[in-house]
């Protein structure tokens, strides 16, 4: 059993099952979005503004965002565990890829709630 | 044609380097590598390689021929030559003791960390441990595994973390004993894996299963270990 605590998980199956999750709901919200994009080729800024007023647009929206950070985790870890072999700097990699996620998850609520 | 053979030998050379040989093959026959290694090693003796059985059973001479992991020995030079040239490297991701020798310790070091062998708590029985044909047919296509290297070293996931990631050949042989009837150590041999590294390196990017010169597919087997180990925890 390889150590390691700096993964999503700690897990390798977890990760692997929560990397596949995440796909799925972004999937599903990328298609979403894609056909809704479609289907209202005249929208305007208030049609726009009413999806995202209701509380499932809400749910949906966070749901996808948290699962990009997740999946985007997961998938940095490996990059930078693969090709980064200096300690410091693949923590320094991952310290600044966790920074960002953060930033986008608090973001991302302060624009879903703001509006 | 041309033979470019990859030459370092730490004791006399700074750097490895790329000697160009030219050679005629004998009746313009289609030989093995092996042999045209063997044409090779009467001009120059000094070429130093792995070989024993000549027929593809121990493994020793794995190396890369124009790009692609293989046996010398069962691989006949109609099959890998491309414009009259041929490019023999060592094994890739391994270090090199010299010329087409490799260091293979890490490698091993994989295969011992998966335990292959049968571990079973109960009684040994007077004769033997049966197998019904079923619970044997099980271990077809993991049991003939030689452990040449050609498909670990052929993984980048192996280059990049060799001491982490089990690697292809092992990972074929960790599930070998977790199918195996016999074998009462399955949750032992599952809690061993379930990290980051040991098997979830495996990206399925399949180079292990086009290198096999036995034609095994471990990707295959770590799909069952993957499979396993979910059954096991949801």
């Amino acid at each position: 059993m390889v150590t390691s605590i700096t993964s999503f998980g700690r897990s390798g199956l977890y990760d692997w099952m929560m990397q596949r999750v995440t796909a799925v709901i972004l999937l599903a919200y990328t298609v979403f979005m894609i056909g809704y994009l479609l289907f209202n080729p005249d929208m305007d800024y208030n049609q726009w503004r009413g999806l995202f007023d209701g509380t499932g647009m809400r749910i949906f929206t966070l749901l996808a965002l948290l699962s990009m950070v997740a999946h985007a985790w997961i998938g940095m870890w490996s990059v930078s565990t693969d090709y980064i072999k200096p300690t410091g700097a693949r923590f320094v990699f991952q310290s600044v890829c966790g920074l960002l996620a953060f930033i986008y998850v608090v973001w991302g609520i302060q624009i879903l709630w703001g509006i | 044609m041309l033979v470019s053979v990859y030459r370092y030998n730490p004791e006399v050379d700074d750097a490895p380097y790329m000697q160009d040989i030219h050679i005629d093959i004998p009746g313009g026959k289609d030989i093995m590598v092996l042999d045209l290694l063997q044409l090779l090693k009467e001009k120059d003796a000094t070429l130093a390689f792995r070989r024993s059985c000549r027929e593809g059973v121990c493994g020793s001479d794995g190396m890369n021929m124009n790009g692609k992991n293989g046996l010398a020995c069962i691989t006949p030079l109609s099959q890998v030559v491309e414009g009259d040239k041929l490019v023999l490297r060592p094994l890739p991701g391994l270090p090199v003791i010299r010329d087409l020798v490799v260091d293979m310790a890490q490698f091993y070091k994989q295969y011992e960390k998966i335990k292959p062998f049968l571990i079973n708590d109960t009684p040994a029985p007077a004769i033997e441990r049966l197998q019904s044909p079923e619970e044997r047919a099980e271990l077809d296509g993991l049991y003939e595994c030689i452990l040449c290297a050609c498909c670990s070293t052929a993984c980048p996931s192996f280059w990049w973390n060799p001491d982490k990631f089990v690697g292809p050949s092992g990972l074929l042989q960790a599930y070998r004993f977790l199918a195996d009837s016999r074998d009462t150590a399955t949750r032992q041999r599952l809690a061993e894996l379930d990290d980051p590294f040991s098997v979830f390196r495996c990206h399925g990017i399949m180079n292990c299963v086009s290198v096999c010169p036995k034609g095994l597919n471990p990707t295959k087997a770590i799909g069952k270990i993957r499979t396993m180990l979910i059954q096991q925890a949801t």
